[in-house]
C-alpha cells in the first residue's frame, strides 16, 4: 500500500515534470498565498504584542487618572493672565480616592515638573516626577541599582532623586550616577538610585518614565509649589495643578470595571465635568486591544482565504488543462485496467504533490519574509507555529480540493473516446 | 481448425446501436462468433462496416446494446464498470495502431503499468517485465523513454505491456499500421511467433496482406458478419519461416500453460 502510494507520487512528479514551468507557475500561486498568509499574521502578531506589551506594562489591575488642561481655557486671555489657570486633581480628590474605593490596594499621586537638569557638562530638559514610594509597584518598574524612594524620604523632604534608565545615561555618559549630584533650578539632589529600563512601554500613558527624575513627592510640593509658570511665544501663563498624575492599583481584576465607574462618578461630581481629568483603564484598552487583533486576524484570514481560493482556482485550471491534454493517456490506462478510482487517485495526488510543493516553498518563504521586515523597517514580528501549520493545511486542503473536479473528470471520459483523442 | 479447442470468447447475436441526432446507426447488427484458445484471427472490413465497434466491444472498452458478450465465463454485460475495469486488466492484451505508450513513462514503466493496476507491484513485475522485454527483442532499452526508440521498437513494447497480464487474448487493432513495410514484416512474425507459441491473437485489420497471417478471417459488412474465411494460403513465419523449429523461451506460452 505504502509502496503503491509512494509509486503514485513519484509518477505523478514525473508528469509534473513535462512541464516544468506550467507546474512552476501554479505553484507560486500557492506559495505566495501561503506565503502572504504567514507573513501578515507575522505582522500582525508582532504588532499587536507590542501594543498589548505597552498596555500590560501599565498594569491591568490599575487605573490612571491624569490631570489635562480643559478645552475651554486653553485660549488664555489677557484677563487671565495675572491669575493662575486652576485644573486637574487636587490633594482632596487623592484622599477622596483612597476613601471611597475600599478595594484599591494602592493609591500613589504624581507630581509632573518639566525642568532643566545638569550634572557637570551635560543638562538636559526633561520632568521632576514628584511621588510616593509605592509608585515604583503600580508602574512596574525595577530597580538597576542603588534604592527607591523610601517613606523617610518624604517624610524629611529629602532632596534625593532616582534617575530613569536613559536619564541616567544621558547625564552619567561615563561615570557612576550613584551618590553624585543632580541640579535642578538652584537645588541639588543626590542620586540614590537608577530604574531599569521600560523600553517601549515607557510613557503610553503620561511622560516617559525612562527619561524622568523621581523626587519624593513632599520635596515636590515644597521646591516647586503647586503654580507653574510657562512661557512661550513672548507671552506668560500660569497654572495651579496640585496633582498630575494618580494611580490606583485593585487588588484583584475582576474589581477593574466597577472601581473604574465608581471613579468616573466621582470626578465628574467633584470637576462638575469640567473636563479636566482622564481616566485611562488598561483593562478596558487590552479588551479593546484583544477585540481589535481578534478583528484584524479575522481580516487576514479572509484575505488569506481570498488569495488561497484563487491559488486554488489556478491550480483547478492547469488540472484542466493536463487532464484534456493527457486524454489519451488515460484512454491508455483505463484499456490497460484502470478503475475509475485509479485515474481518480493518479490526478489527486498530483494537484497534491502540487500543493504541497507549493505550500511548503512558501511556509520557507513566509518564515524568511517577517524577517526582512524586522530587518528593514525595525518591525517586531512573531511566527507562531500555528500560523505555519494552518497556512500549510489550508493550501493543501485548497489544493487536493480544487483537484477533484478535474480528476473526477478523467475518470469519467468513455475510455473509447479518450483513446480516440488526438 | 480443430474444434475441441476451448472458447475463451463469445459474441451472441450482439449488437451495438449508436444514436446520431434522431437516427439510429447499427454498428453491430447481430454478430455471433466464437474465439477459441490459440487461435488467430483477423477481423477486416472497409472503414464503417463495424471493426472499430467489434474491436471496442471484444476489448470491454464499450457494452453491446443488445445480444450477449461472455469473456472468460462472464457475461460482460451484467458486469458494473469497475467489474469490467478489472475483467479488461486480467484479459486483454491490447497493441494500438500508435502505439500509445505513455511518453513521460520509460520502458520499464510502461511495461508495470497492467500489473499496477492488479496492485501487483515490485520485483514480480519488474521481473516479468525483463523477460519480457527480453521476449520481444528489447535488451538494454528499459530506461529509454518511448520518444528515444524507433517506431517498430515502441510497438515491440506495447506488445511485451499486453503480454505482461497473460491476457485470453491479444487484441491489436491496426498493430503494423504506421509502421514501414519492412519493421511491418518484423512486427507480423513477432506475433506470428508469439501465436505459435500459443498466445491467441484477434488483430483489427483492413490490410488483406497484414490478415493473411491469420487463421481465419472474419468479414464485416454493414455491422454483419459477411463470411468467415480460413485462410488456407496463410503466411505463417514461425512454422514455415527461419525461425521454425527454434526453440524460445517462451513467456506467454507458460503463461497459457500456468492457467
Amino acid at each position: 500500500m505504502i509502496s503503491e502510494l509512494m509509486r503514485i507520487v513519484r509518477l505523478g512528479i514525473k508528469s509534473l515534470l513535462l512541464h516544468k514551468l506550467r507546474s512552476f507557475l501554479t505553484m507560486l500561486g500557492l506559495l505566495f498565498g501561503v506565503a502572504a498568509v504567514i507573513g501578515m499574521l507575522a505582522i500582525g502578531e508582532g504588532a499587536s504584542f507590542e501594543a498589548l506589551q505597552r498596555i500590560k506594562a501599565l498594569g491591568s489591575t490599575n487605573i490612571i487618572i491624569r490631570s489635562q488642561k480643559p478645552p475651554q481655557t486653553q485660549e488664555s486671555t489677557s484677563a487671565d493672565v495675572f491669575n493662575a489657570v486652576s485644573y486637574g486633581l487636587t490633594y482632596r480628590d487623592a484622599d477622596r480616592i483612597a476613601s471611597v474605593v475600599r478595594e484599591a490596594e494602592l493609591v500613589v499621586q504624581v507630581r509632573e515638573k518639566p525642568a532643566e537638569m545638569r550634572q557637570g557638562p551635560y543638562w538636559v530638559s526633561s520632568i521632576v516626577l514628584g511621588t510616593e514610594p509605592e509608585f515604583l509597584r503600580v508602574s512596574n518598574m525595577r530597580m538597576r541599582e542603588g534604592r527607591w524612594l523610601t517613606p523617610t524620604d518624604l517624610v524629611r523632604q529629602k532632596n534625593v532623586a532616582v534617575l530613569g534608565a536613559t536619564l541616567a545615561e544621558t547625564l552619567f555618559p561615563l561615570d557612576d550616577p550613584l551618590d553624585q549630584t543632580v541640579r535642578v533650578d538652584a537645588d541639588r539632589y543626590r542620586v540614590v538610585g537608577v530604574l531599569d529600563e521600560l523600553g517601549r512601554a515607557s510613557g503610553s500613558v503620561g511622560p516617559p518614565l525612562d527619561a524622568c527624575m523621581f523626587i519624593p513627592l513632599t520635596t515636590s510640593r515644597a521646591r516647586f509649589g503647586d503654580e507653574t509658570t510657562t512661557t512661550s511665544g513672548g507671552s506668560f501663563s500660569r497654572e495651579r495643578v496640585e496633582l498630575h498624575e494618580i494611580r490606583v492599583r485593585l487588588r484583584e481584576i475582576d474589581q477593574v470595571i466597577p472601581a473604574a465607574n465608581v471613579l468616573r462618578t466621582l470626578i465628574d461630581d467633584a470637576h462638575r465635568s469640567q473636563n479636566d481629568v482622564v481616566i485611562t483603564v488598561p483593562l478596558e484598552l487590552l479588551r479593546e486591544a484583544e477585540e481589535s487583533k481578534r478583528l484584524w486576524n479575522f481580516m487576514l484570514g479572509c484575505m488569506a482565504g481570498i488569495s488561497l481560493l484563487v491559488g486554488g482556482i489556478g491550480i483547478m485550471n492547469v488540472m484542466l488543462a493536463t487532464v484534456t491534454e493527457r486524454t489519451r493517456e488515460i484512454g491508455i490506462r483505463r484499456a490497460l485496467g484502470a478503475k475509475k478510482s485509479h485515474i481518480v487517485r493518479q490526478f489527486v495526488v498530483e494537484t497534491g504533490v502540487l500543493s504541497a510543493i507549493g505550500g511548503l516553498a512558501g511556509v520557507g518563504v513566509g518564515i524568511g519574509f517577517p524577517f526582512l521586515i524586522e530587518r528593514l523597517f525595525g518591525k517586531p514580528t512573531i511566527t507562531l507555529p500555528e500560523h505555519v501549520i494552518l497556512a500549510f493545511g489550508i493550501s493543501a486542503a485548497v489544493g487536493v480540493a480544487f483537484g477533484i473536479y478535474p480528476a473526477w473528470r478523467a475518470a469519467n471520459m468513455d475510455p473509447v473516446e479518450a483513446l480516440r483523442h488526438e | 481448425m480443430t474444434e475441441t479447442r476451448e472458447v475463451i470468447a463469445e459474441f451472441v447475436g450482439v449488437e451495438r446501436h449508436y444514436e446520431m441526432g434522431t437516427t439510429i446507426v447499427r454498428a453491430l447488427d447481430g454478430v455471433s462468433v466464437r474465439i477459441r484458445r490459440g487461435e488467430y484471427i483477423a477481423i477486416m472490413g472497409r472503414s464503417g462496416s463495424g471493426k472499430s465497434t467489434m474491436l471496442n466491444l471484444l476489448g470491454c472498452l464499450d457494452r453491446p446494446t443488445a445480444g450477449e458478450y461472455v469473456l472468460g465465463g462472464k457475461r460482460v454485460s451484467e458486469l458494473s464498470d469497475d467489474e469490467l475495469s478489472v475483467l479488461r486488466g486480467k484479459t486483454i492484451g491490447f497493441i494500438f495502431q500508435s502505439f500509445n505508450l505513455i511518453p513521460q513513462l520509460t520502458v520499464l514503466e510502461n511495461l508495470e503499468v497492467p500489473l499496477f493496476y492488479q496492485g501487483r507491484v515490485g520485483a514480480e513485475s519488474r521481473r516479468k517485465a525483463e523477460q519480457l522485454a527480453t521476449r520481444v527483442g528489447l535488451d538494454g532499452r528499459l530506461d529509454h523513454k518511448p520518444m528515444e526508440l524507433s517506431g517498430g521498437q515502441q510497438q515491440r513494447v506495447a506488445i511485451a505491456r499486453a503480454l505482461m497480464n497473460d491476457p485470453l487474448f491479444l487484441l491489436a487493432d491496426e498493430a503494423t499500421g504506421n509502421l514501414d513495410s519492412r519493421t511491418e514484416a518484423e512486427i507480423l512474425s513477432l506475433l506470428d511467433e508469439l501465436h505459435g507459441e500459443g498466445v491467441t491473437v484477434v488483430m483489427v485489420t483492413h490490410n488483406e496482406r497484414v490478415a493473411r497471417h491469420a487463421e481465419r478471417t472474419i468479414w464485416l459488412r454493414d455491422g454483419k458478419v459477411e463470411r468467415i474465411v480460413e485462410n488456407l494460403d496463410r503466411v505463417d513465419t514461425y512454422t514455415g519461416g527461419a525461425h521454425s523449429g527454434v526453440a524460445q523461451p517462451s513467456v506467454g506460452a507458460a503463461g497459457e500453460e500456468a492457467r
